[in-house]
């Protein structure tokens, strides 16, 4: 099996679910790393290694879906619960383009107090105030949610982000892309068309996108081959993903920690990289992050298949909320991806480089 | 087996016949870039001697004092006599540190200036009376130099004694790297020397004490003296045969400063395939999580390592030398650092007799 699919992957042909289901379940781990490795270098010759700076904050967490896996969220009325004005969010957009942040990744609840000129105004004042910051803003449910509060559809809500100006949708809300997992885990964020339909239509528009994917919870290998083929079967149509972005599931302060204690090791995490490296073939980047089974695991993790290290992250909340709390500096991820063996490079939120270093 | 590297293709037939790998071949192993290549030759190696087996232990290290005449460079632990934050244990202090649940005790502590021979008889003696079932591991051969040094104890006639007292292992600690020239620039000429550390192993061997070996890298050592030591101690393995298991100790940055940062875990994953490569007479390897962390750890079970270590309810050398780790990890997470990795885990006691395993 190992020979055909390396046979497959040096010839550019595509991988079929079987041998995706051999990857994820039953190939030695190494072998599996060492075979990414090679297709990413074949792909990407230089040892270099790209991140962005950036920031996560959010808008509110104020949310109406109850997600299990959340613990970030509250319910309208609660008293922890909040919503920042366009000027405060502002405010945090500004520190961190202080610190040299290009990316701004801002998503928030799905709270239906705010109206659509709320993140209309997000939006172009970003662009007013900061020309050189990409507002990579709101994930699929939440453009859903706009679309609901305002009465407008999707396209709708996408063309009037657009003439905002923006132009990037982050990937977030994946979760495991299975009805099976949705349905158990999040049964009021609908089943995997409710996140593909709206990155069909940003895709149709012109925005570009990433992929996420949430594991490490109640899914079994073949949700997450329904993941991985719903997700390669929508890039096959206008290739609008720049990129595939794994983490695993943190339980912390959740529902779902009542079954599930611990987070899934290093392991599944450059499993799950060198897989995704393999059967999404049409991905250009597949990101590993020193956040999220930690700055070891992340560093290992760039000689399974990942060639790009993610953000700085200046703000992160929902893993936080999960008590899972990791920070890093520009400095260091310099300094951790050189010793790790390749040629740090900054990057925008599409992908272009800024700076080698 | 494929590699991205064409220099590993001829150590691989090597590997797969049972042949002895070269002084070159190791240096080739430290300076590929097929990190993998590297790892796969290794875990191909481990499994064929242990399969999925993972090995940890219950177990506890007692440090009877901090005081050490030595003034090692990389040592973070060490304190003069009288200077602030130096202890010294009494025996019955180190009696209490042991609980029944315990199936190991490690105890290794500085070379103190005063106690004489007999506290550590005694101390062997008295844990082993009120603890008969927890098997004990003490003493490295540098503290056994350190009495024929001091007292003009014979290393024989101390582990004569020892064993006698209640001894059944000796940790592989003092070996450092195997390197005069290192020695001499981190100061530890005052430590037995690579002969007369081989030289203690092989007298406990005959004596049919087993011991373990150990190599501090990460710091300012060469990957030439990396595999020096390495084919030193497989000499010594062939002469004597009482080695149980390979540590690999990551030097640790904090306190002492000789790099400025940990050697990253590309470089303890190498080092322990490579160990697993050129110690084919060595029973185990072990990937030590308290230096290597977790996650570290966890994912050298795919590069060559059987064993992760225990439990330990106490590890004040590497803590006060700036280890992250937390202390005293719990059997479970044990099991998840091995699961995570897709082995089974295996309770073994001090000499690698199988206590359970956890299917």
């Amino acid at each position: 099996m190992l020979d055909r699919i390396r046979d497959k992957a040096f010839n550019g042909k595509r991988l079929e679910r079987e041998e995706g289901r051999y990857l994820l379940a039953e190939a030695p781990l190494l072998e599996v790393g060492a075979l990414a490795n090679q297709v990413r270098f074949a792909r990407y010759p230089e040892k270099m290694v790209t991140f962005v700076i950036d920031t996560n904050p959010n808008y509110t967490n104020v949310c109406v879906t109850d997600c299990q896996f959340c613990a970030f969220y509250r319910k309208p009325g609660d008293k922890e619960a909040w919503t920042l004005t366009v000027d405060e969010v502002l405010a945090k957009i500004e520190s961190a383009v202080a610190k040299g942040a290009t990316t701004v990744l801002l998503q928030g609840g799905h709270n239906p107090a705010l109206p659509l000129d709320y993140y209309l105004s997000l939006v172009t004042e970003t662009r007013r105030r900061f020309p050189r910051v990409t507002p990579h803003f709101f994930t699929a449910s939440e453009i859903q949610t706009m679309a609901s509060v305002a009465h407008l559809s999707v396209e709708d809500v996408l063309d009037r982000l657009w003439e905002a100006g923006q132009r990037t949708i982050p990937g977030g809300g994946a979760e495991v892309l299975s009805t099976r997992v949705r349905s158990r885990i999040e049964p009021k964020k609908g089943g995997p068309e409710a996140w593909l339909s709206v990155h069909r239509a940003a895709h149709r528009r012109g925005f570009k996108s990433t992929a996420t994917m949430m594991y490490g919870h109640v899914e079994q290998v073949d949700d997450l081959l329904d993941h991985f083929d719903a997700i390669r079967a929508l890039q096959d149509e206008r290739g609008g993903f720049t990129a595939f972005v794994p983490w695993s599931f943190k339980p912390g302060h959740t529902l779902l920690e009542k079954w599930i204690k611990h987070y899934r090791g290093p392991n599944a995490y450059l499993r799950m990289l060198a897989v995704s490296r393999l059967y999404l073939d049409n991905f250009p980047h597949i990101q590993a992050s020193w956040f999220s089974e930690g700055k070891d695991a992340g560093q290992v993790a760039l000689n399974f298949g990942a060639d790009d290290w993610g953000g700085t992250l200046f703000e992160e909340n929902v893993h936080k909320a999960a008590d899972y709390v990791n920070t890093i500096s520009v400095d260091e991820i310099v300094t951790l991806i050189r010793e790790a063996g390749f040629t740090p490079a900054q990057r925008t939120t599409e992908y272009e480089i800024l700076q080698r270093y | 087996m494929h590699f991205s590297d064409a220099r590993l293709h001829p150590l691989w037939d090597k590997v797969r016949a049972g042949e002895r790998l070269s002084r070159e071949d190791g240096l080739t192993l430290f300076a590929t870039d097929d990190l993998l290549g590297v790892g796969r030759m290794a875990d191909w190696a481990k499994s064929e001697r242990e399969g999925d087996r993972v090995y940890f232990v219950i177990n506890r290290h007692v440090t009877p004092t901090n005081v050490c005449v030595l003034s090692c460079s990389f040592c973070g632990f060490a304190r003069k006599p009288g200077q602030a934050g130096s202890y010294e244990h009494t025996i019955e202090d180190m009696v209490a540190m042991v609980r029944e649940e315990t199936r190991e005790v490690h105890i290794v502590g500085g070379h103190h200036p005063d106690w004489p021979f007999e506290y550590y008889e005694r101390m062997i003696e008295a844990i082993h009376a009120a603890h008969p079932e927890v098997q004990i591991k003490a003493f490295t051969a540098a503290e056994v130099d350190y009495w024929w040094r001091r007292f003009k104890i014979e290393p024989k006639e101390a582990l004569i004694r020892l064993k006698a007292a209640g001894l059944q292992s000796m940790p592989g600690g003092g070996a450092e790297i195997f390197s005069p020239r290192l020695a001499r620039l981190l100061k530890y000429t005052g430590k037995a020397d690579p002969d007369r550390w081989c030289e203690i192993h092989g007298i406990a061997h005959g004596l049919g004490i087993p011991t373990n070996a150990t190599m501090l890298y990460g710091h300012v050592e060469t990957p030439a003296e990396r595999v020096e030591h390495l084919l030193r101690l497989r000499e010594q393995q062939d002469a004597s045969g009482g080695f149980l298991t390979f540590v690999p100790l990551t030097y640790q940055e904090a306190a002492t400063r000789l790099v400025p940062r940990r050697t990253p875990p590309a470089d303890s994953l190498r080092t322990i395939a490579v160990s697993r490569l050129l110690l084919d007479n060595f029973p185990h390897v072990e990937a030590y999580w308290v230096v290597l962390g977790e996650a570290t750890a966890s994912i050298a079970l795919h590069f060559g390592a059987d064993d992760v270590n225990g439990t330990l309810e106490d590890e004040r050398i590497q803590h006060l030398s700036g280890a992250q780790t937390p202390a005293g990890l719990a059997r479970e997470q044990l099991f998840r650092m091995i699961r995570d990795a897709g082995k089974v885990p295996v309770e073994r006691d001090a000499l690698y007799n199988v206590v359970q395993v956890y299917n």
